[in-house]
């Protein structure tokens, strides 16, 4: 479904990405960890063009998209739900889902978001509320329900669980996973939560300062003694 | 109560450095005796200083202190208080109380309602602070002027064209700027204002520089004039209905005309804002990353905000070129631009109603009191200040969303 090779990118002087290769087989669920400032928000926004790769080549669905203006890639079929959950503070709840379908124009219709609404319950408790008086776990119920209102077959999440309390990070992940299953959308995920983030994995890659040191299935990593020294240890006394 | 003495501290050290300041700006005055100049002293004008403005504040601070009945309106009440204002804006000239100069006033703060509601979709809505809008407004003038003078096309021709040339020139401006946001984005559209009034004051062959146009065409009704007497074979407004003449008679129409352009305006930008287009100008105000990520195009949002912003711009422009039947680039200055802009902050960044209040409030108010003269600046500005302070995110400050749902489940 989405296939990089060899890609490079930065800010400015700075180069982030030193020459990615990574594939993200259609339907399933693969989870990049890595520590701060590994480059993993800058890999799934290279991915949407902001910022533009340098060298590489990203293929979505076979289409070279390497060079696509933004919201032309999210046209295509390829939602990025970005970090820090990026809701607009002072529209709606139902503005803002209203805003997910942009993507689809006239396609647009009011099944998918009852589809939506039946998912997330908590959402149509609070249409009429402005979004950024929701609590963090609501936005980023939100900020995913907006994100499947364009239809995506492919869809990018940027650590959901940024700033959320345990117990409504493990219901994140529980419907990220049923969106995956029931869906059949594809999920390419960016976690500093390790432990959660694996364990729904189907591949899973580590990402070192640019560079993916590390690949395999979700259970593989999981189990891997280096992981657990770098991500896991103390991570999941508090987890489980 | 320590209160009052902590409000009587504030307010005696704002008076006194307020006459620190008069001091040396109000407390001296050169006057010419016979041989040379000699410096009078004018004390007492500092003692009118410290004590105007230790009572300001001290009657500020206290109002402050008392907790006032929030007046927030409801949606509801809002929406028919706009009803209600387009009511009686319709049922005014008809008003026992309604003579010459009132329908003049409330023409001119029409135009600036037409023009805060225009505006209000750039600054309001897409969130561009726009400080160079009077350029737009002198386009559109000076489109009808020259369209008419130089093709003899009547003034209802010359509208929609002037409209659409505000709107390319909005174009023009807006892919410059696309890149920049905030204080960056002010900046250069202050500029572009400024090119737009340099230019016409100096293009003298074309726009007669810093003498204007002149005798520029008045509007007709369906072709009827309202002049004294027709010009060649034409009829006038009263001979058609048999009435007598009357100069009221055009100030009336040209009042029925600025609504009907003001109600056009505000029917339009209501009904763009409902759009998935007027959706996205309100997420670009908000976020323009998260836009992209969701198929936003931000260029063609941006740019159709200053497009439809300048088009409106030009229609007021239109009929102030021909309400005036003279122009000149004194009349598009930038304090127009900063007064239009106060309007929509002033109106609650957004609120239609708000804008309304606002500029009968900036414009309205300096007019009534033109006796004043010299303080009409003055009041002008007080006026700013007690409603920032009292109502900080404008008169109407409460946003409406654009869509509901129906039969909520």
């Amino acid at each position: 479904m989405l296939s990089i090779s060899g890609l490079h990118s930065g800010y400015g002087q700075i180069e982030a990405l030193h020459g990615i290769d990574l594939k993200v087989p259609p339907g399933s669920i693969v989870t990049l960890i890595g520590a701060n400032g590994a480059g993993k928000t800058t890999l799934l926004s290279t991915l949407c063009g902001h910022p533009r790769a340098t060298d590489g080549q990203i293929l979505f669905d076979g289409m070279d998209i390497t060079h696509w203006p933004t919201h032309q890639i999210a046209r295509a079929g390829l939602a990025h739900c970005p970090e820090g959950r990026r809701v607009f503070p002072r529209m709606t709840v139902l503005e803002n889902l209203e805003l997910g379908g942009t993507p689809l124009g006239a396609k647009a219709n009011a099944d998918d978001l009852e589809k939506i609404l039946d998912r997330f319950p908590r959402l149509r408790e609070r249409l009429t509320q402005r979004a950024g008086t929701l609590s963090g776990g609501e936005q980023q119920m939100l900020a995913i329900g907006r994100a499947l209102m364009s239809r995506p077959r492919l869809l990018l999440l940027d650590e959901p669980s940024l700033g959320l309390a345990p117990l409504i990070v493990r219901q994140i992940f529980e419907l990220i996973e049923t969106i995956n299953i029931q869906e059949k959308i594809t999920i390419f995920l960016v976690e500093q939560n390790a432990y959660h983030g694996l364990k729904l994995a189907h591949h899973a890659h580590v990402l070192v300062q640019g560079r993916v040191t590390l690949s395999g299935s979700g259970a593989e990593l999981l189990a891997n003694p280096e992981i657990r020294a770098h991500y896991l240890e103390g991570g999941l006394t508090t987890q489980t | 109560m320590s209160d009052w003495r902590t409000r009587g501290k504030t307010s005696l050290s704002a008076a006194v450095l307020a006459a620190i300041l008069a001091l040396p700006i109000l407390g001296f005055q050169l006057s010419e005796t016979g041989t040379g100049l000699t410096v009078l002293a004018r004390l007492h004008t500092v003692a009118w200083v410290f004590v105007a403005v230790g009572l300001g504040s001290f009657a500020l601070t206290s109002a402050r202190a008392i907790k006032w009945p929030s007046i927030a309106l409801p949606a509801q009440t809002s929406d028919r208080l706009g009803w209600a204002l387009a009511i009686f804006a319709l049922a005014l000239p008809f008003l026992p109380f309604a003579d010459r100069s009132l329908i003049d006033k409330a023409t001119l703060i029409l135009i600036y309602v037409m023009l805060g509601w225009g505006l209000n979709v750039v600054v309001g809505w897409a969130g561009l602070l726009d400080l160079g809008y009077a350029g737009f407004y002198a386009i559109g003038a000076y489109s009808y002027a020259l369209l008419a003078q130089a093709f003899d096309i009547s003034f209802w021709l010359c509208l929609p064209l002037a409209g659409l040339f505000s709107a390319l020139f909005g174009l023009a401006l807006g892919f410059p700027v696309l890149r920049l946001r905030g204080d960056y984005l002010a900046i250069v559209t202050m500029g572009f204002g400024e090119i737009i009034r340099i230019v016409l004051l100096n293009w003298q062959s074309l726009t007669g520089g810093p003498n204007g146009i002149s005798n520029i065409a008045r509007p007709t009704l369906f072709g009827l004039t309202f002049t004294a007497r027709a010009l060649d074979g034409g009829k006038t407004f009263a001979e058609a209905l048999g009435i007598p003449y009357s100069a009221n008679q055009r100030i009336f129409f040209l009042y029925f005309l600025i609504l009907a352009l003001a109600l056009l305006t505000n029917f339009l930008a209501l009904r763009l804002r409902r759009l998935p287009l007027g959706r996205a100008w309100e997420a670009l105000r908000e976020d323009e990353i998260a836009c992209r990520s969701l198929g936003i195009n931000p260029t063609n949002i941006k740019l159709s905000a200053f497009a439809i912003g300048a088009m409106c711009a030009g229609f007021a422009g239109s009929f102030f070129a021909t309400r005036q039947g003279f122009i000149t680039p004194e009349s598009f200055s930038f304090i127009e631009s900063a007064v239009i802009v106060a309007i929509v902050v002033l109106g609650g960044m957004g609120s239609q109603v708000g804008i309304v209040f606002a500029a009968i409030i900036l414009v309205g108010l300096p007019e009534w009191f033109r006796d004043l003269q010299n303080y009409r600046m003055l009041a002008f500005g007080l006026t700013l200040l007690v409603v920032m302070i009292f109502k900080p995110s404008g008169l109407v400050s409460r946003r409406s969303p654009t869509i509901v749902l129906k039969d909520p489940a």
